[in-house]
């Protein structure tokens, strides 16, 4: 199980990296997420991977055996945070394609670069 | 355990609220309401740094859980002179926002201003590194709200870079604070640096990653080569009031790193102790040289300031990085003069724009503005305590940080580099400004779409009023010297940190 965790959060965290560094605002945003992503799962699994321990509150369990409340308490504000950041910087770039015309990350104007481009050749 | 420890977080907190209900009641409730609770967390961090004046650290048991189980939040010197700096820079900009009525170009400035204020006292004032995390979202996502107040493209463009590299920077804490739980157990700062002190040998390893991760995520609140990028183009084209405010934000980053790294890898951290120091100082000294080549290649006053912030935020990351009570003495005098003077230059820019018609702030020849000899002799005396010239406080600041300094093995390469980019930013400092003040165009000259606006004598008195904070820690540098000076032992002596906050017991019927 080890592997097949710490695989995910390496894959979804190269992907994040990549889209991340884009430089369009929708594929950065689709980073930032799988980054959360990423980092939710990783903070799961820093509680230590278990399966079938009961919960800290279960008093019939042996006390050395349960699973770690706080990571899952910890991922959850985690989760929240993301999910109001990721609205938040979607209704940003909306803006910014407003305003900026286009939806580069620099507001540049691709289309006319391109064509003074074309006429410098 | 006293509940005042709590309520510079819940004081904007709760005002906050209050706002929100109060909106339909018009900007004249609002500001009256925001204004009086500012003054109120003025009165407030005086009476805790008072409060803390016998090296005692007040703990407070959030919820009463006792400290490594629960969240605490801890009240020292340090934090108590960080939430007094904040309240005084926060009435500066709240003044200058209603004078000039930057506050009614959006819907909800005092609410997000209030709520800027509970992020940064909560991150000055929480025990617990998750909780810090939590802050820092806090006054991450009011300072988007801010930056973004009032409008313009250029306003836009470079909130989206400071958005997106805040949002990296979150998830990279979220992956250090991961790491170092999965490690130590713990995320109270207290028994994280307990647990350091006995971690076995092979933990060392992900101890100093996830502790070198932390000192990237810092970096980037306090705008660190080579993460500072975002920082001079987001505070350039923010809303003076926010620029003006945003001065204690680079800070936070500043605070972060004595308190956090200060604690968990301070004297009883074995192999790690102050491992991180020498990366400090590196990077402050690359950090302020090319701060100080942004201060000569800036086109505008406000950008300009922007690199100046910058340059402050390098001196202190130098104090930080020599890792002696003497340099962090001076580096904690250095910072009260920083903020409150780079509060002061934002709003003076914004005077200057505002003078200057469609010329802006823009280093060219325009027109002779309106009070042009008051405001050119403020702003000179304000360049004075910015760069770092006698006899204001920022000379002696400098002074104090450079003596700190001779004891370290580095000490020719600091002292060179710091007054190499001094004598740069005087030369800059004396451009811009005979170039806005004297090199003006002849009436005719003059073509302007926007009207010269006359001098806002109401907004004037935010200025010279943060500006006299420099004559003042002179004139007072003795007790207040003492006083920091204090807060530097006592952040030394991690030990008594650790014993304080773990040893707090839970508030009982009979201990109430």
């Amino acid at each position: 199980m080890e592997w097949l965790i710490s695989l995910a959060i390496g894959v979804l965290t190269a992907t994040g990296v990549y889209l991340t560094l884009r430089a369009r605002t929708f594929p950065v945003v689709l980073g930032l997420t799988l980054l959360a992503y990423a980092v939710n799962i990783f903070l799961f699994a820093m509680g230590r991977l278990t399966v079938g321990l009961p919960a800290v509150i279960d008093k019939t369990a042996e006390a050395a055996q349960y699973s770690d409340p706080l990571p899952q308490a910890l991922v959850l504000t985690a989760i929240v945070i993301a999910f109001g950041m990721t609205a938040f910087l979607i209704v940003l770039a909306l803006k910014a394609r407003g305003e900026l015309g286009n939806d580069h990350v620099d507001g540049l104007d691709v289309e006319s670069n391109h064509a003074s481009n074309k006429e410098a050749k | 355990m006293s509940h005042l420890t709590a309520w510079p977080v819940f004081l904007p907190l709760i005002t906050g609220f209050i706002l929100i209900l109060a909106h339909m009641g018009g900007i004249r409730l609002q500001r009256a309401i925001s204004f009086l609770a500012v003054i109120g967390l003025v009165l407030l961090s005086m009476t805790l740094i008072s409060a803390t004046s016998t090296d005692q650290y007040q703990v407070y048991l959030l919820g009463n859980w006792t400290a490594p189980f629960g969240i605490v939040l801890v009240l020292d010197r340090l934090s108590a002179l960080m939430v007094l700096i904040t309240s005084l820079l926060a009435v500066g900009a709240l003044w200058y926002a209603m004078t000039t009525d930057t506050d009614k170009k959006g819907a909800h400035f005092h609410i997000l201003f209030q709520l800027q204020l509970f992020g940064l006292n909560g991150a000055f004032l929480t025990g617990d590194v998750f909780n810090l995390f939590v802050f820092f979202e806090v006054l991450l996502l009011a300072s988007y709200g801010l930056l973004l107040h009032g409008n313009g493209r250029l306003r836009t463009k470079a909130g989206l870079h400071y958005v997106v590299i805040n949002l990296v920077g979150s998830t990279l804490f979220l992956f250090a604070v991961g790491a170092l739980y999965g490690v130590l157990g713990t995320l109270n700062i207290a028994d994280m640096a307990a647990k350091i002190a006995i971690a076995p040998q092979e933990d060392l390893g992900v101890i100093a990653g996830a502790g070198l991760l932390l000192l990237v995520v810092f970096g980037v609140k306090a705008a660190m080569f080579p993460l500072y990028l975002w920082m001079p183009s987001a505070y350039a084209n923010t809303s003076a009031p926010v620029a003006a405010l945003f001065a204690i934000m680079t800070k936070v980053g500043i605070y972060s790193i004595i308190r956090v790294h200060g604690t968990l890898f301070g004297d009883e951290a074995g192999e790690l102790t102050y491992f991180y120091a020498p990366w400090v100082l590196g990077l402050g000294l690359v950090t302020l040289f090319l701060a100080a080549l942004g201060v000569m290649a800036a086109r505008g006053l406000r950008e300009q300031v922007a690199y100046l912030v910058l340059a402050s935020v390098a001196t202190l990351l130098i104090g930080v990085g020599l890792m002696s009570p003497a340099a962090l003495n001076a580096t904690l005098y250095y910072l009260i003069h920083s903020t409150l003077i780079a509060g002061a230059m934002f709003l003076l820019a914004d005077v200057v724009l505002r003078g200057r018609g469609d010329y802006e702030d823009r280093f060219e020849s325009g027109p002779f503005m309106p009070n042009a000899i008051l405001i050119g002799s403020v702003f000179m005396i304000g360049a004075i305590a910015m760069t770092g010239m006698p006899p204001l406080s920022g000379f002696f600041g400098k002074v104090l940080i450079l003596s700190a300094a001779l004891d370290d093995t580095w000490f020719a390469v600091i002292i060179t580099v710091v007054l190499v980019s001094g004598l740069i930013t005087i030369l800059s400092m004396a451009r811009s400004g005979s170039l806005i003040f004297y090199k003006t165009l002849s009436k005719d000259a003059v073509v302007s779409s926007k009207p010269i606006e006359p001098l806002n004598r109401m907004a004037f008195i935010a200025v010279i009023g943060l500006l006299l904070s420099s004559p003042a820690l002179v004139i007072f540098a003795q007790p207040i010297t003492a006083f920091t000076e204090a807060t530097a032992h006592q952040v030394f002596n991690s030990a008594a940190y650790i014993e304080a906050v773990l040893s707090t017991p839970m508030v009982t019927e009979a201990n109430k």
